[in-house]
């Protein structure tokens, strides 16, 4: 799940990491409040899942309640790449002495924490790691030991930051850490990371992404979801608990298991046609599930054909053929279904779909035949 | 021969008592597999249709021999269940949970790794592992699988795993074990692991593996192929058009900054002479050739 700049924020504000004082709106009459509040000048700032909101005019700062009404009313409902922005963060501008970077990620490949730092901060990482590698100061952290304040402070005098932030660093990487790993953090990233010319060393951007998978250990991270960006037919799946990420063409793509849904995806492509999305209705393809998965595809109106491509392995074919006849018993479709079911009891489930064949119910024996029936049934 | 697990591997399945765990335990014992107990803290003395139950995974060894552990436990109890069956001295510890949190694998690989060599850990989130006509430990359906050999199979992806071991069905070909190492970003075996046990198989003659985009496994599994393998490998990586950024149902399966590609992979897996088909099918048909050739 990733967070916005705001939630970001409040959330290394509880390992008590320093931010900028400030609050987050949907109304232009609060952003004034807020900025009246924390004290002018504030910077106003788009609050949207994309990067680049400066370019954008995402970010903006306001002198005075006249400048930051002004800005607020504008940016709210702003589009920047495709996302329309309805929340907006208004904080206390900072003065800035100089911009750093600091995250914690895991690296997957030497399956450890890795924690990169670099006096180079404000810009993006890659283009500092393309650049000028040696700009960026990266320690790798076996979690079993953690991160000790003696290792922070190695690392921070190898980065060759302002000397003046050093203690500041060490005290703020050794929260982020924290953060990180006791937040259930995939990602927690500073950029940029700032010394003040007063000597205090602060956050001035928050970019969080935590695991789903450890909701349970934090119940407070459903109110996430509700910010997660999704077009409406990846809400819809979301509400039926399906794994669905929409895509742009024609063909409506339902098969059991993410990498068997992947591979569909890339059939449909290989044979010329175009994807409509990616749906993974797991292991099992009981009819609630198909109908549901039915439903939310029969839905995007791109949608020209339907794939359902089921490999029966514990799930034996007869019941996914059971499946597939109920649930269109509950759709009313509007495109054609074409149907590959392969592995266990096959032969079963095909015989329980035959009498049920028609111009809008297909069934093709392989893959790559099923993709190509569909693709041309979707370009008509 | 098989890799990893044979006719000899004595099973216990830690969360045998729940659903999930009972249904897969009797399945895999109707296989043929060795099934010798199931843990439970406060079930000690009851039994699973007459399989044991024993309180912790260190009883149900001094009582059994069991050397390998099958995890069904809910993933928040996955991290303590996999440390428990380390310090019992389980030398494979196969976890078909998914949802565990990234934080938490990370935290017992590296226990394992440093504490407990001698524990191999497959997953989490996989299906498991089959060493057709001896054992099958997970959820992989046995009857998809052949029998024998020259094939071995290692793969990152579930339903993928079922495919390539129906498509060499389909065409007769034997599998010595087939491996699914499971997508989440940290996984107990790779596919290094499982490619180093092949090339030392004496039964195994050739090797399918099946990735998925995301990571870097792929092409460090490459790397090793060039340096170390001199069995035939034939491929398949899922993912070849997913859009970048978007994450496609797996914690594994995910592209982000250009980086893991499909593209990427397959180009790096033909560079080290793997046979890369571009569906399951055709990795199937380019096995065949393999074998036939053998």
């Amino acid at each position: 799940m990733d967070l916005l700049e705001y939630q970001g924020k409040q959330f290394f504000a509880t390992y008590g990491i320093p931010v900028s004082d400030g609050a987050a709106t949907d109304n232009v009459d609060e952003a004034v409040a807020i900025a009246d509040r924390v004290g002018y000048p504030v910077v106003v700032k788009a609050q949207v899942h994309v990067g680049g909101r400066g370019k954008a005019g995402g970010v903006k700062l306001a002198n005075n309640a006249d400048e930051c009404r002004e800005h607020a009313s504008n940016i709210l409902g702003l589009d920047i790449k495709g996302h329309i922005v309805k929340i907006i963060w208004i904080e206390n501008a900072s003065d800035i002495a100089e911009e750093y970077y600091a995250s914690f990620t895991l690296d997957r490949s030497a399956k450890k924490h890795l924690g990169m730092l670099s006096a180079e901060g404000g810009v993006e990482i890659e283009t500092v790691a393309e650049e000028n590698p040696d700009a960026i100061a990266k320690i790798w952290i076996d979690p079993v030991d953690g991160l000790s304040e003696e290792v922070a402070r190695a690392w921070v005098e190898a980065a060759n930051l302002n000397p003046a932030a050093n203690d500041g660093a060490v005290d703020i990487l050794m929260k982020l850490y924290t953060a990180y790993v006791e937040g259930d953090a995939d990602l927690c990233e500073i950029n940029p990371l700032i010394l003040k010319p007063t000597g205090e060393v602060h956050a001035l951007d928050a970019k969080v992404s935590l695991d789903a998978n450890a909701i349970y250990e934090h119940p407070e991270y459903a109110q996430y979801d509700a910010t997660q960006p999704r077009d409406d037919r990846e809400e819809a799946a979301h509400e039926k608990g399906l794994q669905y990420v929409g895509l742009e063409g024609s063909v409506g793509v339902i098969a059991n298991g993410a990498g068997l849904a992947m591979s569909t995806v890339d059939v449909i492509n290989q044979v010329g046609g175009k994807p409509a999305n990616f749906l993974d209705i797991g292991g099992g393809a009981n009819a609630d599930v198909m109908a549901g998965a039915l439903e939310v595809i029969n839905n995007d109106p791109n949608v020209k054909a339907i794939f359902i491509n089921i490999f029966g392995g514990i799930t034996r074919g007869e019941e996914v053929a059971n499946g597939i006849i109920e649930a269109m018993g509950r759709v009313q479709l509007d495109s054609p279904m074409i149907i590959r079911l392969d592995g266990t009891n096959a032969d079963e489930g095909r015989a329980i779909l035959q009498p049920h064949l028609s111009d809008m119910l297909m069934m093709e024996p392989t893959m790559l035949d099923a993709a190509r029936k569909a693709v041309s049934l979707a370009q008509g | 021969m098989s890799i990893f697990l044979d006719e000899n591997s004595k099973v216990i399945y830690q969360g045998l008592t729940g659903s999930t765990g009972r249904y897969y335990g009797l399945l895999n014992r109707e296989y043929g597999t060795n099934v010798v107990g199931g843990t439970h803290p406060k079930k000690a003395g009851e039994n699973v249709e007459g399989i044991p139950i024993f309180a912790n995974a260190t009883e149900a060894r001094e009582a059994t021999g069991a050397n390998v552990s099958c995890v069904f436990v809910p993933a928040p109890g996955v991290q303590s269940a996999v440390i428990e069956a380390a310090e019992a001295g389980i030398e494979l510890v196969v976890v078909i949970t998914e949802g565990v949190p990234a934080q938490d694998e990370a935290y017992f690989y590296n226990l394992l790794k440093r504490d407990f060599p001698n524990t191999r850990l497959l997953g989490p989130n996989c299906p498991g592992l089959i060493s057709p006509g001896k054992a099958n430990v997970g959820i992989t359906a046995g009857h998809i699988a052949k029998p024998g050999g020259p094939v071995g199979i290692v793969s990152r992806s579930g339903t993928l795993t079922y495919q390539a071991l129906y498509e060499l069905q389909q065409k007769d070909i034997g599998v010595t074990t087939c491996v699914g190492i499971g997508g989440d970003p940290v996984p107990g075996t790779s596919f290094i692991d499982c490619l180093a046990a092949f090339e030392a198989d004496p039964d195994t003659k050739a090797v399918m593996m099946i990735g998925e985009i995301g990571g870097s496994a792929e092409e460090e599994a490459a790397e090793f192929i060039k340096n170390n393998m001199t069995k035939p490998i034939s491929s398949y990586v899922a993912g070849v058009t997913a859009p970048p950024g978007k994450k496609m149902g797996h914690a594994g399966a995910i592209v982000s900054g250009g980086k893991g590609t499909a593209a990427a992979k397959m180009e790096a897996l033909t560079d080290a002479g793997v046979r890369v088909g571009t569906n399951p099918t055709e990795a199937g048909e380019l096995m065949a050739e393999i074998v036939a050739g053998l």
